[in-house]
């Protein structure tokens, strides 16, 4: 199963809906709580970057009986530096999306920890690519 | 404890009882979500001073089935309208979250743990 999402930077008003929509779509299927926990904050943190730091960016979710297999891609301003994006507290976010509760560096690290792979590459000025895949 | 067992404790006003049997034993405070998403969050309070729709994102994605929002923030309507579609209680209080968090901790809930 295939689901496809549209999601824009900036409006933090609709920030979320995306992951919502999978994690509705997941409670369907026999999976285990715990992995449903770790599919949706791995989803709802890769959502919140683009809407925090891209200009629009699409999610799409392979349901598979494996597992789940989820490519964001997004137009903006990409990742200087990956590595230092991988640390705990380094943060480009604005003041708004701190006003939000977010931006405080700890989203990347999360996603890797709620997910089995996560692969993410980005161009500078072109945009950024993630890739993440649980397993059931 | 339950949602009015809970709420006894600190004289809250129940704006939605989320229609869930809630057994709540740990709560956790903070205005900052990303921090929230980074904890198990199975059977816990939220506390918050922070008053927007994202909040009640983070409640559904970390399985919170009850936030408390302090020092008198209003909850809006759109905040509402989530927090009924994803059977999450809301509580609203005029206390601080010191206070909340005190009183929560003197009637026996216990911290999360990492």
């Amino acid at each position: 199963m295939r689901m496809h999402f549209e999601i824009e930077g900036g409006d933090f008003t609709a920030a979320g809906r995306a992951s919502s929509e999978v994690k509705k779509t997941l409670k369907q299927f026999n999976i285990p709580p715990e992995v449903l926990r770790k599919v949706a904050i791995a989803l709802y943190e890769a959502e919140m970057n683009v809407v925090a730091h891209a200009w629009s960016g699409t999610m799409d979710a392979d349901i598979l009986p494996e597992g789940i297999h989820v490519v964001m891609e997004d137009k903006g301003p990409g990742i200087e530096d990956i590595e230092r994006a991988m640390e705990e507290g380094f943060s480009t976010a604005t003041e708004e999306v701190r006003q939000m509760g977010f931006g405080a560096g700890m989203g990347l690290p999360n996603i890797r920890k709620n997910s089995d792979r996560m692969v993410l590459t980005s161009t500078p000025g072109v945009g950024t690519r993630l890739e993440i895949t649980v397993a059931f | 404890m339950n949602l009015d067992q809970l709420n006894q404790i600190f004289n809250g006003t129940i704006l939605m009882d989320g229609h869930i049997p809630g057994d709540y034993t740990k709560a956790f405070a903070s205005d900052l979500m990303s921090d929230v998403l980074r904890f198990r969050m199975e059977n816990t309070v939220l506390i918050t001073g922070l008053c927007t729709v994202q909040v009640l994102r983070t409640a559904e994605m970390s399985n919170i089935t009850c936030i408390i929002f302090a020092r008198g923030k209003k909850v809006t309507p759109d905040m509402l309208a989530l927090a009924k579609e994803h059977h999450i209680a809301i509580i609203e209080s005029e206390l601080t979250l010191f206070e909340i968090c005190g009183r929560l901790y003197q009637g026996g809930l216990e911290p999360v743990c990492r």
